[in-house]
């Protein structure tokens, strides 16, 4: 549980703070328990991330087995879930993000864009 | 060792989860099956959040178990807002741990689909809402939302299946609503995972006014009422009639109970009617149908028993003042608390709103004898049929509760049916019909009992009138042509019978005079007789004494004249 559940796997938070609000993805993975599918969601997140957004991002991973009481604020009944709170608007990817198209589109990130 | 098995068999039942609402428990003969889900599916406005929530609340209230309700088209500020017009305060029980209401929202705008999912999320929020507060009831309002929420059908239909499972597990009672579809009871069939127990709201209009029913479609190892039900949405949440028998097994008692007009009393066998039946009078307009009624009601409040007028056509005040012209004072009784008169309209809302209504009113005064008048106005509001059900319904309820009744019903026509259409004649016990009778450019006001359970009764047609003193029945009168006489020929016939009887009287003691000079002319020559009788045996007397004293004096001599003769005294 541990390698997923860590809470800082982009930069360093005080480096992403320092960067403008624009350019920030703050993301959340919502999965409960390290079963096949949140790994592969977490996996597919990190590789999408990893290649379009070049370090401007920061995912915090949830594990509603251990906090069920955050599965409210985020109305989140699906999993795994992805929520990107920042930019806005909140944007949800249900799903263990292996459609990257998909998930870049739900991120508003046009895949052109990560190939520039 | 059969009773141990009868109590283990009885514990192998299905255990229910009483609803607490009205009417609901009798027809699923003790409630929802416990630790499973009940599907309630009906169309728009049926009142399907309805059910679930009070489900909760008196579950929570009652029945000590909490409740969860998740609420997936109304947010809790909403729910607490519409359910405190019914008189249900929601945050008081929130405050008390009784109830969590949980607002689940979904936007399938904000939601991208990617790959593989699972509900799990759902299980986590319901299984944590479940465990804070120690639910035993759940309600799911309505869990179709999800699936205008989610596109992958087939991982939805996976994950309901599982969700119903789970909720078994969990051993909570769980209440389901669905939006009815077209061709199928649910639009996403939801009947097909909630196996248990399938209830169906409906809401129909007919003829302008609307009526809610409620059908238990099925209900697995339960018996239940098969009906439709009508049910009301009131004030203080849901009803569901009947409330009443699904059989007939109300007692029978011998007592009778007076009708108020003695001489009817005596027509119907003695004593009035039955104690706990129901009376059915009929008349055209003005034959004295509410006048019937009212004598019954003042009767009942004398012998200090309670009384409870329904009227569907006058006002308390137009009842007592028309009443009181008759002598029929009714005011006393109700000030006194002994009789209450409630006035409605038939058009003011349906029948089954009247229904209970009138339920209603009878269990809060708890009356002894109950008129409603007139029946009959009933059909303006449902049709026959629907008139007929109700009043079998009340009439099954007020013979329950032993309770005689006496239903006017007001006839188009002076026929033999006497009443019209709604056959329910048939559903009385006893039925006094009040007709006009024409003879000699009068209308003359007269009844009969036409039948009459389980008594003799007379079969005479009955010229009564209404005077000051209430309803008084005539004497019979038949014409020569052998019909009755009523009104003023009545009156004649009286009259000339009056004048009969005293010329007869007459006759008689002009017969008693003569008879009685002649017995003293007989005494007269009696005691001529006796006195003549008596000189007689004077006469006799003096004579045997004469001769004694004349052989007295000879023996005498005789004596005298041996002692001279110095003889032997003579033997």
């Amino acid at each position: 549980m541990e390698d997923v559940a860590q809470n800082d796997d982009g930069p360093a938070p005080d480096e992403s703070y320092i960067m403008s609000d624009q350019g920030l993805y703050i993301l959340k993975l919502y999965v409960a328990g390290q079963t096949l599918r949140s790994l592969t969601a977490f996996a597919n997140l990190k590789d999408i991330c990893d290649k379009y957004l070049d370090g401007r991002y920061r995912i915090e991973v949830i594990d509603l087995l251990e906090n069920p009481q955050l599965a409210k604020g985020d109305q989140i009944l699906a999993l795994p879930t992805l929520v990107r709170k920042l930019p806005p608007p909140i944007k949800k990817i249900i799903g263990d993000l292996s459609n990257t198209e998909r998930v870049l589109v739900g991120l508003d990130l046009c895949p052109a864009e990560g190939f520039s | 060792m059969i009773e141990e098995r009868s109590t283990t068999l009885k514990e192998k039942c299905l255990e229910k989860a009483q609803t607490g609402i009205n009417g609901l428990d009798d027809i699923t003969d003790g409630g929802l099956p416990k630790g499973r889900p009940t599907l309630v599916c009906g169309s728009a406005g049926s009142g399907k959040t309805l059910l679930a929530m009070e489900f909760l609340i008196k579950g929570a209230k009652r029945y000590g178990e909490p409740g969860v309700f998740v609420a997936f088209e109304e947010t809790e500020e909403e729910l607490t807002k519409n359910f405190a017009s019914l008189g249900f305060d929601l945050d008081e029980l929130i405050a008390k741990n009784k109830l969590l209401v949980d607002y689940i929202h979904i936007d399938r705008s904000e939601i991208e689909e990617t790959g593989e999912y699972d509900l799990e999320g759902l299980f986590i929020r319901l299984g944590l809402a479940i465990d804070s507060i120690g639910a035993r009831r759940v309600a799911l309002d309505t869990l179709e939302i999800l699936f205008s929420g989610f596109q992958n059908e087939t991982i939805l239909r996976s994950e309901l299946r599982r969700l119903f499972s789970w909720l078994k597990e969990k051993g909570v009672t769980a209440v389901v609503t669905g939006e009815q579809g077209e061709a199928s009871l649910t639009r996403y069939g939801l009947e097909e995972y909630v196996a248990d127990c399938v209830i169906l709201l409906d809401n129909r209009m007919k003829e302008q006014i609307a009526t809610r029913r409620l059908r238990i479609i099925k209900y697995r190892g339960s018996k239940h009422g098969t009906n439709e039900y009508p049910f009301l949405i009131e004030e203080d949440g849901m009803s569901v009639l009947p409330i009443t028998s699904l059989g007939l097994e109300h007692e029978a008692p011998a007592e009778k109970i007076s009708t108020g007009i003695e001489r009817l009393d005596t027509m119907l066998g003695g004593h009035g009617y039955y104690q706990g039946s129901n009376i059915l009078i009929s008349g055209t307009a003005g034959t004295g149908k509410t006048s019937f009624a009212s004598q019954f009601c003042k009767a009942a409040c004398e012998r200090g028993e309670h009384c409870l007028y329904f009227a569907f056509e006058e006002s308390p005040g137009q009842i007592t003042r028309n009443m009181r012209s008759i002598g029929i004072d009714l005011q006393p009784y109700i000030d006194s608390g002994l009789m209450q008169i409630h006035a409605s309209r038939p058009m003011a809302y349906g029948l089954e709103m009247h229904l209970t209504t009138m339920n209603k009113v009878l269990d809060t005064f708890n009356p002894d004898v109950v008129v409603i008048d007139p029946i009959s106005n009933l059909t303006n509001v449902g049709t026959e049929d629907d008139v007929k059900l109700m009043l079998t319904r009340l009439i099954d309820y007020l013979k329950l509760k032993n309770i005689t009744t006496v239903c006017t019903s007001l006839v188009e026509q002076e026929s033999n049916d006497g009443v019209n259409g709604q056959g329910i004649s048939s559903l009385m016990d006893a039925w006094i019909n009040l007709r006009f009778f024409e003879s000699d450019s009068e209308l003359n006001r007269g009844f009969s009992v036409i039948k009459s359970r389980g008594m003799e009764h007379s079969n005479q047609i009955r010229e009564f009138i209404l005077t000051d003193h209430g309803i008084e029945i005539k004497d019979v009168y038949i014409g020569k042509s052998g019909g009755l006489l009523m009104g003023s020929s009545r009156a004649v016939q009286e009259a000339n019978e009056m004048a009969e009887a005293v010329s007869q009287s007459q006759d008689m003691a002009r017969k008693k005079r003569e008879m009685e000079s002649k017995l003293k002319a007989l005494d007269a020559q009696i005691a001529v007789l006796n006195t003549e009788f008596e000189m007689q045996k004077e006469e006799l007397d003096k004579l045997a004494s004469h001769n004694e004293l004349k052989n007295k004096a000879l023996a005498n001599g005789r004596s005298k004249i041996s002692l001279i003769r110095q003889a032997d005294a003579p033997q």
